[in-house]
C-alpha cells in the first residue's frame, strides 16, 4: 500500500504484519491472526469481515490491548503500541483512546452494578470531574446521547432490553471520550429494527464525535451500511482490502464471492432466481495452518499453485487490494 | 375482543411522539440482595435460625455480666447442685456454675466458629485470586502446592499446630487457617477463570481497571452467594472441630474454656443420674447452634437462586390457574383471560 | 385454501408465563393455518412470542410455568385419519405426535444432540422408537439420510461423537434427524442463526430441496428477513404477542400493511446501498409483555400513532384473500392514506437487486 500512502499524520492506527497464535499445547498452536497488515485513517471506518474463527475478533481484541501481539507493530498516532510497557501505555493515556463495544449486551455489563456505575466506571479510574456529582451529570449527559432517559441510571442491566442495553454499552465506551473504538461484533446479538438503530447512532456518533471505528462483524451488509473501506479475512489472513463499494460491486477474491453471494437477501424476486451457492465445505480452524492459500480446499478455482504458494496482496487498481492467484474478475 | 367497533368512539387524531415514551421500562427496578433477603426473611425455617443464632450470640455476650457468679469462681460449698433457681444449669463438681461456664464456653466457640471460618476463607481467597487471575507459572505453583497439601489429612496439621502452640483460641484459628484455605483457594480460582474472560471483566479492563479493582468490584460480587453459602457452613464446621479437638484433649485448655471442652468434661457424668446436666447443657447448646447455623445456610442457598423460588411460587399458584380455567371453561363463551 | 389440505389450523391461541414477578402475556390471540407443502415463516424480534407459539403447538413449554390460557391448535392429516385438538392432549398423548407428526429443528444443534452418543445411535433410536423397523433396516434409513442431507461419507458420520463435528455439520444431522420418522410437520426454530452466512446458505438449499421432495409443512421461524425471502411461501410478522400482519411472501414483501412491517423491512441493511441512504430503525424496544399496553402493542414506537391506537388493540382487517394486518390505519372510518415510508423504496429495490 506504500505507493497509495496519505500523509504521515493522517494514519491513526497502522497495523504491521500483526501476529497473534495461541498456544493450544501438545506443539499444536492456532494461527488466530497471521500476518495482517492494514491501515485506518483518522475518522475513517474500517469493516473487517469474516466467517466465526477467522480471527477478526482476536485482531480487534488485539488492537485494543486485551491481547498481546505476538509479534508486528501496531502504530497508534505515530508510536508502536504493541511494543510498550505498561507505564508507557498509561502514559499515553491509551485506555482513554482506544476503546471497544461488545458483542453480547447481556454478557459485556456487570449484573451487579447499576446502568450509572457502568457508564461511570471510566470516568471513576481516571478521575475525570471534580467529584461524584459532576461524574453524574457527565452520566446523565451520556445517557442521553443514546437516548436512554436519567432515571434509567439507577437501574441494573437486567431490566433492560437487549437494544436498551447495548447503548448503555456504547455510552460506556464513549465516556473517556475516546477517538479509536473497534465495535465487535456491536450489532449480531439484536434484532433488526434495534439494529438499525444501533447503526444509525454509531454513524450519527461518529459524525458528531469525530470518531474512527474499526467495525468487526460477520455481517457483510452492516458493514456496507456502516464503513468507507472494508477487509476480508479467512482463516487469520486478509485476502482482500478496498473501498466498500469496490469490494462489494466487484470483488475480486473467489472467497469474497461467495460470501457476498449467501447473504440472504430480504428480497422474494431475488431469492426466487438464486442459484445454488457455489462455495461447498465449511471453514477449518487453523491449527498449524500448511503453506498455500488457506482457502484453496473450499475454492472452485484452485490450482496446483494455489495450495504451495501463499498468495500475497496484491494491488488490483486504485486502493483495491486482494490476495490470490487467479483474482476473477 | 369483546367490545365491537360501534360500542365505542374511535378517534383518529394522530399522537405526537412527545405524548408516548418507547423506551419505558414497566417493571419494577429489582436489586439481588434485597430480593434475597426478602425471599429470606419469608422462609419460616430461616427466620427461626436466625433467632436462634442471635439469642445465641446475645446470652453469650450478656450473660456472663448479668450472672452473680465467675465462671472460675470455685465454691465447694455447691458443688454438683442439679439446676435451680440459683444456678440455671446447676454447678460442677469445684461449684463452679454451669449456666455462666456455657455462655463463657460460646464466647470462645463461637469466636472460634466465625474466625476459623473467615481466615481461611480470605487467605484462601487472596491465593485463588492471585492463581487464577495471573495464571500460567503463578498458578501452576499456587496449586500443586495446594494439591500436595491436600493430601495430607487436615487432623494432622491440626494436631501438630495445636501441640506446638498449645490449646488456645488463636492457636485454633490459626490450625484452622492452615489446613482449610486450600479449599476456597481452589474454588476462588476457579470463579476467577470462570470470570476471567466474560466480556464485563474484558470492558472494565479496557477502561483502564486494574486487577485488583476487576477481581474484588467485578467478580467478587458476582460469586458473594456462593461465599454467603460457603461461610455458612464452614462456622458451624470449625465449631464442631474445635468440639473434636477438645475431646481429645487438644481444646482451649483450662482455666479458659469453650462448649466443646465443657461437653467433653460432662461426657463423664453421661451415665451419672445426678450429674447428667453437666453433659446434657453444654452439648445442647453446641447441638442447637450447629445445626441453626447449617439449616441457616441451606435457607440461604435457597433464597440465592431465584429459580426455586419460581417453581415454589409457581407449584402453589398453578393449582388456582387450573381451576379458574377449568371454571371458565365451563362457562358459556370464551374464556377471557 | 382447500380444507382438506391444512394441517393446522391455530385459533385465538393465548399462552402465558407464571413467574413470581406476575403473568408474562408472551402469546396474546393468535390465529394461523398451515397447509401441506407449505412454509410458514413467523418473523419476529426477540421475545415477540414466535418461539413460544411453535414450542405450544409442539408442547413443550414446561407446565407450569407455561399456561396455555386461550384457544385451539387443530392438527389434521386425514391420510392417518387424524383430527385432534392438541390444547387438549396430555404429555403421553402428545408423545405420539412428537417425532413421528411434528419434528423440530433448534438453533442450537449442540445442546439439543446427547454428546455422550453417537449420531447415528441417536437417529437409529429415533427411527425405532417410531417405528416398526428392526436395528438393522434402521441404521441403513440413518445412513441414508445422513447422504440425503449433505453429509459426505455418511457410514463414517454415523459413528461419530456430536463434539467432533463442525456446527453446519451438526445442524444436518439435526435435520437428518427432525426427518428420520417422515414428519407431515417440521418446526425450524432459528436453525441457522448461530451458523455462518456460507454454511447458512448451504442449509437453507438443503432445506429447500427436502421441502420439494417430501412435501412436509414447515414452519420457520426466524428474525431474519432475508432468510424469510428465500424460504417462506407465507409469512406471519409477530409483535408483542400478537401477529400484526399475515399474507403470501409478495404481499408482505412487496404491499405490506403494517407500520411496524415497515419498519422491519426498512431496517434491513442491504448489499446493494445507495449513496448516503439511512437505514430506517424504529424507534424505542417493545413492551414488555409483563404488563402489555392497552392500545395497540406497537403504538409507543409507531410513526402514525393515533389515539384510537394507544385506546383500542386494533382489530384483524382483511386486505385480500389471505393477507391480514391488524391496524387502525386500516379502518375505513381512518380514512388517511398508507402510504409506505420514503427510507426504502421497494420497487427500486426490486428490480436493482438482481444485478448482483
Amino acid at each position: 500500500m506504500a505507493e497509495n500512502r496519505m500523509t504521515e499524520n493522517e494514519i491513526l492506527l497502522d497495523v504491521q504484519n500483526l501476529k497473534k497464535y495461541f498456544d493450544l499445547g501438545h506443539g499444536k498452536s492456532l494461527h488466530a491472526v497471521d500476518d495482517i497488515s492494514f491501515q485506518i485513517k483518522r475518522g475513517e471506518t474500517l469493516g473487517l469481515v469474516g466467517e466465526s474463527g477467522c480471527g477478526k475478533t482476536t485482531v480487534g481484541r488485539t488492537l485494543v490491548q486485551l491481547y498481546e501481539a505476538d509479534a508486528g507493530k501496531i502504530i497508534f498516532r505515530g508510536r508502536d503500541i504493541a511494543t510498550m510497557s505498561r507505564g508507557q501505555r498509561k502514559k499515553e493515556q491509551l485506555t482513554k483512546r482506544m476503546q471497544m463495544i461488545f458483542q453480547d449486551p447481556y454478557a459485556s455489563l456487570n449484573p451487579y452494578f447499576t446502568v450509572g456505575e457502568i457508564i461511570g466506571e471510566g470516568l471513576e479510574i481516571h478521575k475525570i470531574g471534580a467529584d461524584k456529582k459532576e461524574r453524574l451529570d457527565m452520566v446523565y449527559e451520556l445517557l442521553d446521547r443514546v437516548g436512554l432517559h436519567k432515571e434509567h441510571a439507577n437501574r441494573f442491566p437486567h431490566e433492560f432490553s437487549g437494544g436498551q442495553r447495548q447503548r448503555v454499552g456504547i455510552a460506556r465506551s464513549l465516556a473517556l471520550n475516546p477517538e479509536f473504538i473497534v465495535c465487535d461484533e456491536a450489532t449480531s446479538a439484536l434484532d433488526v429494527s434495534v439494529q438499525a438503530q444501533i447503526i444509525n447512532m454509531l454513524i450519527d456518533l461518529r459524525e458528531n464525535m469525530k470518531l474512527t471505528y474499526l467495525v468487526v462483524a460477520h455481517d457483510l451488509s452492516v458493514v456496507r451500511y456502516i464503513s468507507d473501506r472494508v477487509a476480508v479475512m479467512y482463516l487469520g489472513q486478509l485476502v482482500e482490502i478496498g473501498a466498500v463499494n469496490e469490494v462489494y460491486d466487484h470483488p475480486m477474491h473467489p472467497y469474497t464471492i461467495g460470501l457476498l453471494e449467501a447473504v440472504p437477501v430480504a428480497d422474494p424476486d431475488y431469492e426466487k432466481n438464486r442459484k445454488i451457492s457455489m462455495m461447498k465445505g465449511e471453514i477449518f480452524s487453523p491449527v498449524n495452518p500448511r503453506p498455500g492459500c488457506r482457502f484453496a480446499s473450499r475454492c472452485p478455482y484452485a490450482t496446483e499453485e494455489c495450495s504451495s504458494i501463499t498468495p500475497q496482496l496484491r494491488c488490483m487498481g486504485g486502493d483495491h487490494y486482494t490476495a490470490c492467484h487467479h483474482p476473477v474478475g | 375482543m369483546s367490545e365491537t367497533t360501534s360500542s365505542r368512539k374511535l378517534d383518529f387524531t394522530p399522537v405526537g411522539e412527545n405524548d408516548r415514551d418507547a423506551e419505558q421500562i414497566i417493571r419494577p427496578s429489582t436489586r439481588y440482595w434485597p430480593e434475597v433477603w426478602k425471599r429470606l426473611f419469608r422462609n419460616k425455617l430461616a427466620v427461626l435460625c436466625l433467632t436462634i443464632i442471635g439469642v445465641i450470640i446475645l446470652c453469650a455476650i450478656i450473660m456472663p455480666f448479668l450472672s452473680p457468679y465467675k465462671f472460675d469462681e470455685v465454691n465447694l460449698l455447691s458443688s454438683s447442685l442439679k439446676p435451680s433457681a440459683d444456678h440455671f444449669f446447676g454447678t460442677d463438681a469445684t461449684g463452679r456454675d454451669l449456666w455462666t461456664r456455657v455462655w463463657i464456653g460460646a464466647r470462645a466457640s463461637l469466636l472460634i466458629g466465625f474466625l476459623g471460618a473467615l481466615t481461611p476463607f480470605i487467605i484462601g481467597t487472596v491465593i485463588g485470586a492471585v492463581a487464577g487471575w495471573y495464571g500460567g507459572r503463578i498458578d501452576m505453583i499456587i496449586m500443586r502446592v495446594c494439591d500436595i497439601m491436600l493430601c495430607i489429612p487436615s487432623m494432622i496439621y491440626m494436631i501438630l499446630i495445636l501441640m506446638v502452640m498449645g490449646g488456645s483460641i488463636s492457636s485454633l484459628v490459626v490450625a484452622m487457617a492452615i489446613s482449610g484455605w486450600m479449599g476456597s483457594a481452589r474454588g476462588f480460582r476457579g470463579r476467577v477463570l470462570q470470570f476471567k474472560n466474560k466480556e464485563f471483566t474484558l470492558a472494565a479492563k479496557t477502561q483502564g481497571a486494574s486487577a485488583a479493582r476487576i477481581i474484588f468490584r467485578h467478580i467478587l460480587p458476582n460469586i458473594l452467594g456462593n461465599i454467603a453459602v460457603g461461610l455458612s457452613g464452614a462456622v458451624p464446621g470449625a465449631i464442631f472441630m474445635e468440639a473434636g479437638m477438645a475431646y481429645i484433649g487438644l481444646g482451649v485448655t483450662p482455666p479458659n474454656i469453650s462448649l466443646g471442652q465443657l461437653s467433653t468434661d460432662g461426657i463423664t457424668y453421661f451415665m451419672s443420674a445426678s450429674k447428667f446436666h453437666l453433659f446434657l447443657y453444654p452439648s445442647l447448646v453446641i447441638s442447637v447452634m450447629i445445626f441453626a447455623f447449617f439449616m441457616f445456610g441451606n435457607s440461604l442457598r435457597d433464597a440465592l437462586d431465584p429459580r426455586l423460588r419460581d417453581e415454589e411460587y409457581n407449584a402453589k399458584r398453578m393449582r388456582k390457574i387450573k381451576r379458574v380455567l377449568r371454571r371458565e371453561a365451563r362457562r358459556p363463551g370464551k374464556a377471557v383471560v | 385454501m382447500e380444507h382438506n389440505n391444512c394441517l393446522l389450523d391455530i385459533k385465538d391461541l393465548a399462552v402465558s408465563f407464571m413467574t413470581a414477578n406476575g403473568e408474562v402475556k408472551a402469546v396474546r390471540g393468535i390465529d394461523f393455518s398451515l397447509s401441506k407443502g407449505e412454509t410458514l415463516a413467523i418473523v419476529g424480534e426477540s421475545g415477540c412470542g414466535k418461539s413460544v407459539t411453535v414450542q405450544t403447538i409442539m408442547r413443550l413449554n414446561q407446565e407450569p410455568p407455561a399456561v396455555i390460557k386461550n384457544g385451539s391448535i387443530r392438527y389434521t392429516n386425514p391420510e392417518k385419519n387424524i383430527d385432534v385438538d392438541i390444547t387438549g392432549l396430555n404429555n403421553k398423548q402428545m408423545q405420539k405426535y412428537r417425532g413421528k407428526e411434528f419434528s423440530m429443528i433448534f438453533q442450537d444443534a449442540m445442546t439439543s444432540l446427547n454428546p455422550t452418543s453417537r449420531v447415528g445411535r441417536q437417529i437409529c433410536e429415533a427411527i425405532l422408537k417410531h417405528t416398526t423397523l428392526n436395528y438393522k433396516e434402521a441404521k441403513n434409513l440413518a445412513v441414508e439420510l445422513l447422504g440425503k442431507v449433505g453429509l459426505p461419507n455418511p457410514e463414517a458420520v454415523f459413528a461419530r461423537y456430536p463434539h467432533t463435528m463442525s456446527g453446519g455439520q451438526r445442524q444436518r444431522v439435526m435435520i437428518a434427524l427432525a426427518l428420520s420418522c417422515n414428519p407431515t410437520v417440521l418446526f425450524a426454530d432459528e436453525p441457522t442463526t448461530a451458523l455462518d452466512v456460507t454454511i447458512q446458505s448451504q442449509i437453507l438449499d438443503l432445506m429447500n430441496k427436502l421441502k420439494k421432495d417430501r412435501e412436509m409443512g414447515i414452519i420457520f421461524i426466524t428474525h431474519n428477513l432475508g432468510v424469510v425471502a428465500r424460504m417462506a411461501d407465507r409469512v406471519a410478522v409477530m409483535y408483542a404477542g400478537q401477529i400484526i400482519e399475515s399474507g403470501t411472501l409478495e404481499e408482505v414483501f412487496y404491499q405490506p400493511k403494517h407500520p411496524y412491517t415497515w419498519g422491519l423491512l426498512g431496517s434491513v441493511p442491504e448489499l446493494k446501498k445507495k449513496e448516503n441512504s439511512r437505514l430506517l430503525s424504529i424507534p424505542g424496544t417493545p413492551p414488555d409483555l409483563f404488563a402489555p399496553p392497552k392500545g395497540c402493542s406497537f403504538a409507543a414506537r409507531c410513526p402514525h400513532c393515533m389515539k384510537a391506537c394507544m385506546q383500542y388493540e386494533p382489530e384483524r382487517y382483511q386486505i385480500s384473500d389471505g393477507h391480514y394486518a391488524k391496524c387502525w390505519l386500516l379502518d375505513e372510518e381512518c380514512g388517511k392514506e398508507v402510504v409506505p415510508p420514503v427510507g426504502r423504496d421497494l420497487s427500486v429495490f426490486k428490480t436493482k437487486r438482481k444485478e448482483i
